[in-house]
């Protein structure tokens, strides 16, 4: 039987878990937004960790098949997909029960009560199937986009349609009852949520029509006309395979946790592990040749030096201020209203970088509002943001010893293309034209696979904790 | 059970004790008693001169590091800050100057006196001219002494440094403590302290050579600031410091032969697993919280830069009864602050290597130029050299404001997991050679 090894980064921001096999190849990633209750945003980070670990698994098993039919691929893609729908509705569901709640609760004549349950029924109806659209036809489930984030976005476009006189009493019910939901982890059976996905497959893919003609809300693609010529056969193909995958049995050998809340993960004192380290070990896992890792995380920033084994040989990080890190990049898009995810974009667009003198975060937004009042683009602003950001990071690997080739790039912020860009350029200036960059797809998971990658070293034997300290003494 | 090394262990505490009740009752007492108080610093003090002439020594960052023992630091530096002093101010002054004006009341609960003479004997941290300058504003008319001493800026004490430093001793300071005194030096009485000081020098650089054992039977920087107490204040060439010193001696020379570990605050440590040395002062307002994360861990510290802040010996260096003020010369060009960058990272390098330290560490204080400049440059120096783990941690002397009790321990963990990680990592690849 394979054996399967967890790493669990739980972030100030978000938690992330990577299933790994005895090759310390990764099979699956889980990830969610970190909240109040932090055992249950490992728990979730692990379950999704798990449940895209069977996908892996599938997958592998029809790799060669997948080869000549490649409508095989695309429908685990998008099963896949509609499985996460399929968790998205249950978890609607424990919303909306909450919701009810806190209405019972929250105002006491009836009248008024009643209305307001009205409009969230409204709400919800109206929103509902815009989010399943996204699911089964845009892929929502592959941008590891967080139940909160994207039930927020669409509740707070409903009640903006609304009159301004609903805007508090429905966001007090919003506020007051996403907490207490998303606080409670929700058991799902793999088995028959999947079932229940490929039912929902099937609706979308009979719904099809034949050609795009008129409809721009549906992307047609090769593959999936291949697949809607062929659908009954493909299910019925793969079915037996799925069933397989459902009733594995995921045995994880040894885990490890890090991250900034690690102390407070549910796990033997012995399996916690400095997240300097695992990001250290998983970055050097992917790119053996690095020598400094910068890693750039919701609240903070660390220039990590490693030697040829990964081990970690010095480090800086920045504990005083969070100016520079993923929240700074998040409060900026609220200052400007607009979404995290479109902050690099815009940002590439800039023809020039306004110089942003604050380096906190909070004078930034008021530096930030200066500047657009004096006529400044928002790109160019944006532009000056992002460089700044980097030039935090490089004062802080100047202390740390400097860059050293290979130079590996991880964190949340490393998705960010505008903070690619100006690093690079930063890097280059700085330490040379011959210093390789290295940034991975996954380069968010990197502390998680490093933790993977120790528990399945089983090096924590040895690890000097609290706990271990307090019960020799 | 009758454990005899705690028996022992107790004596010299006790002996200190003593020393210091004694001190700040003759403090308290001094004006009522004619005695004549001074106020100086501990790095390249002149304590044999004060105590020659039998006036009192008081040393102001003592008392402040202390008043961050008793947690009393935040509110004198607060007051402080009201009076106009910085943000960035060294917190020591501060700490004094709030002190000062809530009564000048010292550790051990009983007023201070006045100074009736200011005696500047170490010029290296530029601090303590203007913090004088600040005590002078305090108490108008007081009288004052300076004492240049010459930076090792060429990594050498010259004997031009060594004349130029005895002529102003004779021809400035000393006049200036006999006048204040109101006697004149007595030079035999001088060379018989001094040869007491070398002795009791002696025995401290033997106890702090004890660390080179395996497992060290001292901590030789938060159980050192302890030890080096005597030696660097007011009890250096005194009897009772040399007893004190030979009390010690004895009682790390029995724990070292029983191959016993140090002492903390809870106890005797059970297991060392790392070997340390460790760069800048220590935290004082969190002293305790910040010992017990090295000893939870099994870490040892067995050479430090601070235990040197008063006095560096590596070198050979003991005071010399027959050249008394030249020997007080080189005692104040030596002292750790005053040596040159290059000499300083020499000396951590000979202890990491003569230590059989696992690692260097770096507590980088906010409020002390004269260590934390340069520090960065330290350690990547060290790291080169000996391709030991570095660690750098930032905290300040007594403002309770910079320490943050949850990003040091996390620091510490992660170095201390690095260290592990090191070992395992390094065995396995002895093994596979």
């Amino acid at each position: 039987m394979s054996k399967y090894y967890l790493g669990v980064d739980l972030g100030s921001t978000t938690s992330k878990a990577v299933i790994i096999n005895d090759k310390d190849e990764i099979i699956g990633r889980g990830i969610t937004n970190t909240r109040a209750n932090y055992s249950v945003a490992a728990d979730i980070a692990r379950d999704e960790a798990i449940y895209n670990a069977r996908f892996s698994v599938l997958k592998k098993k029809l790799e060669a098949e997948m080869k000549v039919n490649p409508e095989y691929n695309k429908y685990i893609n998008d099963l896949e997909s509609v499985f996460q729908y399929e968790q998205f509705k249950v978890k609607l569901d424990r919303l909306g029960e909450e919701l009810l709640k806190t209405c019972g609760t929250f105002f006491k004549e009836e009248e008024r009560r009643n209305e307001i349950l009205n409009h969230l029924r409204n709400i919800r109806r109206a929103f509902k199937p815009k989010i399943k659209h996204d699911y089964l036809y845009n892929d929502l489930g592959s941008k590891n986009q967080f139940f909160r984030d994207i039930v927020s976005e669409k509740y707070n476009e409903e009640v903006n349609k609304l009159g301004i006189g609903l805007f508090e009493p429905l966001m007090t019910v919003w506020d007051k009852s996403i907490s207490p939901a998303e606080n409670e982890r929700v058991m799902f059976d793999f088995k028959e949520l999947v079932h229940k996905a490929m039912e929902e497959l099937e609706v979308k893919y009979k719904n099809l029509p034949d050609t795009n003609a008129g409809d721009v809300s549906v992307n047609f693609d090769a593959e999936m006309n291949l697949l809607k010529g062929n659908f009954d056969h493909v299910s019925e193909t793969l079915r037996e395979h799925i069933d397989e995958i459902a009733d594995l049995e995921f045995n994880i050998e040894n885990m490890t946790g890090t991250g900034y809340g690690r102390a407070l993960l549910p796990f033997p004192q012995e399996c916690i592990r400095s997240e300097i380290l695992c990001h250290a070990f998983g970055a050097h896992a992917v790119f053996p040749n690095t020598r400094t890792v910068l890693d750039i995380g919701g609240q903070d920033t660390k220039a990590i030096q490693v030697d040829k084994y990964g081990l970690v040989t010095s480090f800086q990080m920045n504990d005083r201020c969070a100016a520079g890190c993923g929240r700074y990049l998040g409060y900026i898009a609220d200052e400007m209203s607009i979404s995290l995810n479109e902050l690099g974009p815009m940002a590439m667009e800039a023809e020039k970088e306004v110089t942003i003198c604050s380096t906190c975060t909070v004078f930034a937004g008021a530096e930030l509002r200066e500047l657009t009042n004096l006529g400044e683009k928002r790109a160019d602003i944006l532009g000056g943001l992002h460089k700044a950001i980097i030039m935090r990071a490089m004062s802080l690997i100047a202390r740390s010893g400097g860059v050293f080739n290979e130079f590996t790039f991880t964190g949340g912020v490393a998705r960010n293309q505008a903070v690619i860009k100006y690093l690079t350029q930063l890097v280059k200036e700085n330490y040379g034209d011959n210093i390789t960059i290295n940034i991975h797809t996954d380069s968010i998971f990197m502390g998680a696979l490093g933790g993977a990658m120790f528990a399945r070293r089983n090096l924590s034997d040895n690890m000097p904790t609290d706990k271990a300290v307090h019960e020799v003494a | 059970m009758s454990n005899p090394t705690e028996a022992i262990k107790e004596k010299s505490m006790v002996i200190q004790k003593e020393m210091l009740g004694d001190l700040f009752t003759q403090l308290s007492n001094a004006k009522e008693n004619g005695k004549k108080v001074v106020y100086t610093f501990v790095p390249g003090n002149l304590t044999e001169l004060i105590l020659a002439l039998d006036m009192l020594p008081v040393y102001p960052e003592i008392n402040a590091l202390q008043s961050g023992m008793r947690k009393k630091s935040g509110s004198y530096i607060k007051d402080a800050e009201k009076l106009g002093f910085s943000e960035d101010v060294c917190t020591y002054v501060k700490c004094d100057i709030g002190m000062m004006l809530n009564g000048n009341i010292g550790p051990t609960g009983e007023q201070l006196p006045p100074p009736d003479l200011l005696l500047l004997s170490y010029t290296g941290c530029f601090t303590f001219l203007k913090w004088f300058e600040n005590l002078e504003r305090l108490y108008p008319g007081v009288e004052i002494a300076m004492l240049h001493t010459p930076y090792q800026e060429d990594g050498k004490i010259t004997d031009d440094q060594i004349n130029y430093m005895v002529k102003q001793l004779t021809e400035e300071v000393i006049p200036k403590l006999e006048k204040v005194a109101g006697k004149k030096m007595d030079y035999d009485r001088l060379s018989k302290m001094l040869e007491n000081s070398s002795k009791s020098e002696q025995l401290w650089v033997e106890v702090l050579q004890s660390a080179k054992n395996v497992p060290s039977p001292i901590d030789s920087y938060f159980a050192g600031v302890y030890y080096m107490g005597p030696l660097f204040t007011a009890f250096r060439g005194t009897e009772k410091a040399l007893e004190y010193y030979q009390e010690l001696h004895n009682e790390v020379f029995e724990r070292m032969r029983l191959g016993l570990h140090p002492i903390n605050p809870e106890g005797e440590m059970k297991e060392e697993r790392f070997r340390l040395v460790v760069e800048g002062p220590p935290n004082w307002t969190n002293f305790r919280e910040f010992w017990k994360i090295f000893y939870d861990m099994g870490a040892v510290i067995v050479a430090s830069t601070y235990t040197k802040v008063g006095g560096v010996y590596d070198g050979g260096f003991r005071h010399e009864p027959e050249k008394p003020l030249e020997s007080l010369a080189k005692y104040c060009m030596g002292c750790y602050t005053n040596l040159n960058l290059p000499q300083r990272v020499d000396l951590i390098e000979h202890y990491i290597k003569e230590y059989k330290a696992d690692g260097f560490l770096i507590n980088s204080i906010k409020s002390c130029n004269s260590f934390s400049a340069g520090q960065l440059l330290i350690m990547r120096e060290i790291e080169q050299r000996c391709g030991v783990p570095v660690g750098f941690i930032e905290s300040d002397l007594v403002d309770p404001r910079y320490f943050s009790y949850a990003n040091i321990k996390n620091r510490l963990e992660s170095y201390f997991q690095m260290l592990e990680q090191r070992k395992i990592i390094m065995q396995q690849e002895g093994a596979s050679i």
